[in-house]
């Protein structure tokens, strides 16, 4: 296993950790998750909670499938790693209601869901099961961290906007509007749609800086 | 058992890996699951059991104790024991003096998404609902949910009248919602505006549950006066907890 360990690509970097933050943001450029992005980003806190539940499971769940990377065969490591996450989720799910019952009616069906959350499979799969323990819990750092930082920037405006509050703290004086749709199922499209564009406006304007003489039409198509 | 199929292994591999992983890692998982479960398990049931004592000294303004009792197939009260929950149990709130307060009731019925389930507070004396509060429901964010903070829609439950009939056993008159603002009797529920189906929910919820529970709770309050071992303000929680 020392053998397998030295093996594996490269030594551990901070750019494990940094890479899910921005470059290879789970929500703005993987786009991953989706379900739990829109459904639970409705305010500051669910966002928040729902995005440190799933960094706690990716952290462990990465560290469990890169210790057992050698014990696991190839042709039952799908079954193994689910196994691995549904455990892990199960774990948050009674730690969440030993912490709050009103957080855990708050996020609801949510947790359970995060079994399903591809961005957890994807890691075991793509990053755990092929690196040292070291740096798949920086992956699931990062990539935890990133996924967070998206939710908190959809839950944020979307609390702003639909409750005029941050973190349940009122914003704006008794008189302003909320503008409800916000918090409705339809405002989290239409959040994450704005963040999307902005997200891809700086990815081009910064590849058009890079290379100036190709097109931005051919190097924004994936 | 590698041997044994050494001359397939190119095809398939040796079976012994593939149960070592699925066995070794689902006892681990296992055992994970179950020392979580011990260790949170008390917690809960502790956070629980505070939660309901809230809600009941919610909606019964003026409790300081409580009891649960349930209702026997005798048709009689009794101390509710473990494992006693709704829709039997009722919960008995008492005064400083541990006189009998009122009692919460939990009920439960269709909302605008989803189920919606209430606790609310019966008083025997002034024969009237004296509070209500939502404890679980899905309704949709800044309308159908100001069931569960908007003041004025509360402030229908410090006195809502559900009076029973001459013969005891039906009520006067039946709970209903009616449009915001034209409330004219004790038993009606001012409306939400922008929110009537929900205010409607509550209103159906409370008229069911009270037209089976009112005349009960005042035939019997004798038998809720004494005060079993009442759990008290501020004071440990729990049924549940160990």
């Amino acid at each position: 296993m020392a053998g397998a360990d030295r093996n594996a690509a490269g030594a551990m970097s901070t750019d494990d950790f940094i890479k899910g933050l921005w470059r290879e943001n789970p929500v703005f450029v993987q786009v991953l998750g989706m379900c739990p992005v829109l459904a639970v980003s409705n305010s500051a806190v669910n966002a928040l909670a729902m995005g440190l539940a799933t960094t706690f499971v990716l952290v462990l769940s990465n560290t469990l499938v890169s210790a057992l990377r050698q014990f696991i065969p190839r042709q039952v490591r799908i079954a193994t790693f689910i196994l691995i996450i549904a455990t892990f989720v199960t774990v948050v799910d009674y730690l969440i209601q030993a912490i709050s019952l009103e957080l855990h009616r708050a996020l609801g069906a949510f947790i359970s869901l995060i079994v399903v959350n591809c961005l957890i499979l994807g890691r075991a799969e793509a990053f755990a099961s092929k690196n040292t323990v070291a740096r798949s819990v920086l992956d699931g750092l990062g990539m935890g961290a990133g996924f967070t930082l998206g939710l908190l920037c959809l839950g944020g405006a979307r609390e702003i906007l639909g409750n005029g509050s941050l973190f349940g703290l009122a914003l704006f004086p008794a008189a302003y509007q909320p503008w409800i749709v916000m918090i409705l199922p339809s405002g989290g499209f239409f959040t994450l749609a704005l963040w999307l564009l902005l997200f891809n406006h700086l990815k081009l304007r910064r590849q058009m800086r890079e290379s100036p003489g190709n097109s931005p039409v051919q190097e924004a198509t994936p | 058992m590698r041997s044994a199929h050494g001359h397939a292994n190119a095809a398939h591999p040796p079976i012994w890996p593939l149960y070592r992983a699925l066995v070794g890692v689902g006892l681990v998982c296992g055992l994970l699951i179950v020392s979580v479960f011990v260790l949170t398990g008390p917690v809960i049931a502790r956070n629980e059991a505070a939660a309901l004592q809230q809600a009941v000294f919610k909606v019964l303004p003026g409790a300081v104790a409580r009891a649960s009792f349930t209702l026997g197939p005798d048709g009689s009260f009794h101390p509710a024991g473990e494992g006693d929950a709704p829709p039997k149990t009722v919960h008995a709130g008492y005064d400083a003096g541990g006189r009998l307060v009122g009692v919460a009731i939990e009920a439960q019925g269709m909302g605008y998404q989803d189920t919606i389930r209430v606790l609310y507070g019966y008083a025997p004396q002034s024969q009237a609902i004296v509070g209500m509060a939502v404890l679980s429901s899905k309704e949709t964010p800044g309308l159908g949910d100001k069931i569960e903070k908007d003041p004025a829609f509360l402030a229908n439950f410090q006195a809502l009248d559900v009076s029973l009939a001459a013969d005891g056993e039906s009520l006067q008159r039946a709970v209903e919602a009616v449009k915001s603002g034209s409330k004219t009797l004790p038993s009606q529920i001012d409306g939400i505006t922008g929110a009537t189906i929900s205010s409607q929910a509550i209103a159906a919820i409370l008229r069911q549950s009270s037209a089976q529970w009112v005349p009960l709770v005042y035939r019997l309050q004798g038998e809720l006066e004494s005060e079993p071992a009442a759990e008290r303000k501020g004071e440990g929680e729990t049924d549940g907890g160990r």
